[in-house]
């Protein structure tokens, strides 16, 4: 069960990165996480696994897409822009290959058998979160909500021209609307 | 009696899976509760078809379907024959691999979710410790489906169909989880077969506890039917299909069993979130009052299920569909803060106890908020009898 998952995951990270068209690289993606989640479902990480569900596949996939869907047209494959710096590439390929080997090889070394699956209840991972990691758990909320507002402060349309000059302000998504509304609020 | 009636399939299933041998009885244990649970399930949906038909049709003075068995009611059969044997066009410029694997991609989650819906006492396929959680991991999945439908059938009524389709899921999954909250926090578990036990009447008390019967409880099951509405694609949130605007949203380009498959999935999807209104709200299998115990539990869950798909329909027949930024405006700014007021007063409410001093206490806050936010959504717009700028009526 493992290896089908695993293969697959893999299958779909590789598909991820060689499909010609951005939106089967994004459906190959959401493979890559469906597939993370049924590891983490077989560890007997329920919530874990749900969790990855419900905000990979079922919020950061679909933004992706939106992203996707929004920016550019999605219509066939596209060429791409320019030579593709493959130095750099290279070179934060084999610094992430370096952190991650580092990770793993120095990592507690349990044997398979070791860590035998054993489900975590929900209530007991909701008390730990509330008393143990309140903080985190807070610095996190605070964090978000801060992007959030950062979000909607930049997608907000600019006032101040229409109440001036009598015109409607440039809006966000409009090119140079989203800067300048950072830049004077 | 009343026992052997309640526990009847539950023991036949005991019974064929006896015969088996020991290592495989989990699995077939697995398969055939979901197999029959899916037998049941689409039987039901074929005959709701119907009646859905037939009561829309009422509502707009027709007839509607009278010709295949008696008073029409075998018209799904028919349905299913043409649909199977109908010829799959598939368009030139669509993508295939993907336009072909989208009605697999919706029905497999909705299909997935009836793993955790109690239907009667002892009779959950799954009893998942997080089951809730899992039926929104599901839920969730459906929105890539549709967009993959829509996308990758190349055709810009199919897209824009799913980018409204997607924009309402989203907007409308918020209220729908977050109305659960409360739930989850009076039965302190996300187990299914766990929020309905905590429903179930105590010792000796004549009135269940359903979550429905609380001042918070009745908001959030309102809140949390017109976000199923909404998840769903039903009208009046049916903007995703708008016929009259593009022609039929993201499944344009579906003919013969996908658009069939299409269909069902909405369906089932419809019966598991009415399923799951019910099992976190309306008490799941338990009865209302303790002296019709006796009326096996099964029913009760049926019998209640059936009762949501009416309102479903009357719904459908009777409410004209919303624009999309009304849409929008509904969700972000009445459902979401609506949601969010009950979480406090589900505290206070489990703190004073319940009762008559809990009604006291929490039902104002809870009308407040309601009557404030409705204000703040319909404005300062006057609402009368059209006016036209152009043409005299």
């Amino acid at each position: 069960m493992f290896y089908f998952l695993a293969g697959l995951t893999v299958l779909g990270a590789l598909a991820a990165m060689s499909l010609r068209n951005p939106v089967h690289c994004a459906l190959s993606l959401v493979v890559t996480f469906a597939g993370l989640a049924g590891i983490y479902l077989g560890m007997g990480a329920q919530f874990l696994g749900l969790a990855q569900v419900v905000v990979y596949i079922g919020a950061v996939a679909i933004l992706l897409v939106f992203v996707l869907l929004l920016t550019r047209s999605a219509g066939g494959p596209e060429k791409s822009e320019g030579p593709p710096s493959w130095r750099m590439g290279v070179l934060v390929g084999i610094l992430v290959a370096g952190v991650v080997g580092y990770g793993v090889t120095t990592a507690m070394r349990f044997s398979p058998r070791e860590v035998a699956p054993e489900p975590v209840p929900v209530a007991q991972i909701g008390r730990v979160l509330m008393t143990e990691y309140a903080l985190p758990l807070q610095v996190i909320g605070v964090v978000l909500t801060v992007a959030m507002i950062g979000a909607a402060v930049l997608a907000m349309p600019e006032k101040r021209g229409l109440k001036s000059g009598g015109q409607p302000g440039p809006r966000a998504g409009q090119p140079g609307g989203a800067s300048q509304g950072g830049a004077t609020s | 009696m009343a026992p052997t009636i309640d526990q009847l399939f539950v023991n036949l299933l005991h019974w064929v899976v006896g015969f088996l041998p020991e290592l495989a009885r989990p699995w077939a244990s697995l398969v055939i509760s979901l197999g029959s649970i899916l037998g049941v399930f689409a039987l039901l949906f074929g005959l709701t078809t119907v009646c859905e038909r037939k009561a829309i049709a009422r509502m707009q003075n027709r007839l509607g379907p009278n010709r295949v068995g008696p008073f029409g009611f075998l018209q799904f059969i028919a349905d299913g024959i043409k649909s199977l044997t109908k010829e799959d066009v598939v368009p030139r410029t669509a993508d295939r691999l993907v336009h072909f694997l989208a009605p697999l991609a919706l029905l497999v989650p909705v299909v997935l979710t009836y793993l955790v819906l109690p239907i009667g006492r002892n009779m959950v396929v799954l009893d998942l410790d997080c089951g809730l959680l899992f039926f929104f991991a599901a839920g969730a999945s459906t929105e890539l489906a549709v967009f993959m439908a829509g996308w990758a059938s190349r055709n810009k009524y199919s897209l824009l169909g799913a980018m409204r389709a997607i924009a309402q899921m989203v907007s409308y999954e918020l209220p729908f989880i977050l109305s659960t909250i409360g739930v989850v926090m009076v039965a302190g578990t996300l187990s299914t077969v766990g929020i309905v036990e905590a429903q179930a009447a105590g010792e000796g008390e004549m009135l269940a506890r359903w979550n429905v019967f609380t001042p918070w409880g009745l908001v959030a099951f309102v809140l949390f039917v017109i976000a199923s509405f909404a998840e769903a694609n039903r009208s009046p949130f049916d903007l995703p299909e708008g016929e009259s605007e593009i022609v039929a949203g993201y499944f344009i380009e579906y003919s013969g069993f996908k658009f069939a498959l299409f269909f069902m999935a909405e369906y089932l999807g419809m019966f598991s979130s009415s399923g799951m209104a019910v099992t976190l709200f309306l008490g799941g299998w338990t009865a209302p009052v303790s002296f019709l115990n006796w009326i096996p539990s099964w029913l009760w869950f049926f019998g209640k299920l059936l009762t949501l798909m009416a309102l479903f329909i009357w719904v459908r027949g009777t409410t004209p569909r919303l624009r999309m930024d009304q849409l929008m405006d509904f969700a972000w700014k009445f459902m979401l803060p609506m949601a969010l007021v009950i979480l406090p007063v589900v505290v206070i409410w489990h703190r004073l106890g319940g009762g008559w001093l809990g009604w006291l206490v929490c039902a104002p806050p809870l009308a407040v908020a309601w009557v404030l936010l409705s204000k703040a959504l319909v404005g300062r717009r006057r609402i009368g009898p059209r006016t036209y700028r152009y043409a005299e009526g």
